[in-house]
């Protein structure tokens, strides 16, 4: 019986926790990227300004919702909804720290691919609903762009799971006491980063949505609460993306005197501040130096770590 | 080889550039903020900052205004609207000075127009109102008692300008009219 209160708890708690860091992370961006602008960034609504996501959220929901009368409105509705629960459903094999943690599938890790390989199906589906040509070429660009760089986002992974020989997530944590991966897998790591960021859509790689050039690229016609889903699922991505970097390579919830759970989540918004560092500083590239990047050099970076790590681990 | 060197110089050279990116914008973490939280606290504005329009007195305290005009036709938004009456001495004198503000621009030419330095602009700003008839300002909304940028400034005593009772140059501390068709100081 209590097993079974433990994890309702775990889900919900998890659910919650994650949509609402989600929505503290609009907040936590903004004052970062104002802090390295030498601006404040919102700070008026409650304090610190840390009540803006209700502000926001109460805006969203005042909001008309539109659907442009040559959108295909089933389609239009469900991308939005795709995009929430393909990310949060991704979370649910992360194992945030031992007893916490929704599932622990044996293949874990492959889960987690397929359902950032779905990810792509909200933009496609998004934008071609939208009947738009922004959107539209953004989701074209998503698509080859989320395609591109899944392919060496799954190949950076293969070094892990060679080393620990196991899919399954919680098991790769354990594998770390010894060493977190992070030495022995560095470039690894470097991929990772760089193919998650591709994969969250976000600068420098955010040319499915780049504002100068597609306007919002392919939620270019979402308002509203609609709006809203593609934004925190960018966001609940972004969270995705770190947490795998710390259950991969930089030992989950493993740590010296703090709780686990702590140390998890110490490591975890070190990261997503890491991103949004690189966001702050980076510029955007072409889109056909994008996809030269990705093909020409991560993808044979991501090959030479995979065989050198085989050979590595035989002998 | 060559090629390769190539690939290699450049996969450094950009990794180099982006940390080095990525280090200077973290470096900003601890700096200073440029911003000046307005309604909280208020930025200094420089004496020579262009807003609300005053009209200014000579250290006599009279009003400096001549109702020459040229303030009107210099305006690009044809804001400023005046009227020339005389008093009993001949002295020109604007019956009435209106400037619509909701129409000017703060571009400061009515200023350098003025031959008597009676249109200033000031460092004020804060002008906002609810209703538009109430950014149409008269005189004696524009006129203030004091001589502005200029303390030691009369035109009357500076320029030698005949009124009727004396002519150029003969009033109390009047400097003698500028001959301009000499070259000498």
């Amino acid at each position: 019986m209590s097993s079974i209160t433990a994890n309702i708890l775990n889900v919900v708690g998890i659910l919650v926790f994650v949509v609402a860091s989600a929505a503290m992370l609009t907040w936590v961006e903004r004052r970062m990227l104002g802090i390295w602008q030498e601006r404040y960034g919102p700070n008026r609504v409650g304090p610190f300004g840390i009540l803006q996501v209700a502000a926001d959220m109460i805006k969203l929901l005042m909001k008309e919702d539109w659907v442009p009368p040559f959108a295909d409105r089933f389609v239009f509705v469900v991308a939005p909804t795709i995009a929430m629960f393909v990310v949060v459903a991704a979370y649910a094999v992360i194992p945030m720290a031992p007893g916490i943690g929704v599932i622990d599938l044996n293949i874990g890790l492959l889960f987690f691919l397929a359902m950032t390989s779905l990810s792509a199906y909200s933009v496609m589906f998004g934008a071609y609903a939208s009947d738009n040509k922004y959107a539209l070429l953004g989701g074209l660009r998503a698509a080859a762009q989320m395609l591109s760089y899944e392919v060496f986002l799954g190949l950076s992974l293969m070094g892990v799971v060679m080393l620990a020989g196991t899919f399954n997530l919680r098991e790769i944590v354990l594998a770390q006491q010894e060493q977190w991966f992070v030495i022995p897998q560095f470039l690894a790591m470097l991929l990772f980063f760089i193919a998650g960021i591709a994969e969250s859509h976000r600068t420098p790689f955010d040319l499915p949505e780049a504002e100068h050039e597609l306007t919002a690229g392919f939620h270019t016609e979402y308002s509203g609460m609609k709006f809203g889903m593609f934004f925190i699922g960018e966001y609940v991505s972004v969270l995705l993306t770190a947490s795998m970097m710390v259950v991969l390579f930089f030992g989950g919830w493993l740590g010296p005197v703090l709780p686990p759970l702590v140390w998890f989540l110490l490591k975890t918004s070190i990261l997503v501040l890491l991103m949004i560092l690189i966001r702050g500083a980076l510029p955007r590239p072409r889109y056909d130096q994008l996809m030269a990047f990705g093909w020409k050099v991560m993808l044979p970076l991501a090959m030479i770590n995979l065989v050198v790590t085989g050979v590595l681990v035989l002998v | 080889m060559s090629q390769i060197g190539r690939a290699v110089y450049l996969t450094w050279d950009y990794t180099w550039s982006t940390l080095r990116t990525l280090w200077d914008v973290a470096s900003h973490t601890f700096a200073k903020r440029d911003t000046v939280e307005y309604p909280d606290e208020m930025p200094y504005l420089a004496p020579r900052h262009r807003g609300r329009i005053v009209l200014t007195r000579d250290p006599e305290g009279n009003e400096r205004c001549v109702a020459c005009n040229l303030c009107a036709v210099a305006c690009p938004t044809d804001c400023i609207s005046l009227q020339k009456t005389e008093d009993e001495t001949g002295r020109w004198y604007p019956e009435y000075f209106r400037i619509n503000f909701s129409r000017c621009v703060y571009c400061g030419l009515c200023e350098e127009a003025c031959p008597t330095y009676a249109i200033q602009l000031t460092p004020d700003f804060e002008m906002a109102e609810y209703n538009r008839q109430n950014m149409v300002y008269e005189k004696e909304h524009l006129l203030i008692s004091g001589p502005g940028k200029y303390p030691d400034y009369s035109f009357y005593q500076v320029s030698g300008k005949a009124v009727s009772g004396r002519a150029k140059g003969e009033g109390l501390n009047e400097a003698k009219p500028v001959n301009v068709k000499s070259l000498l100081p």
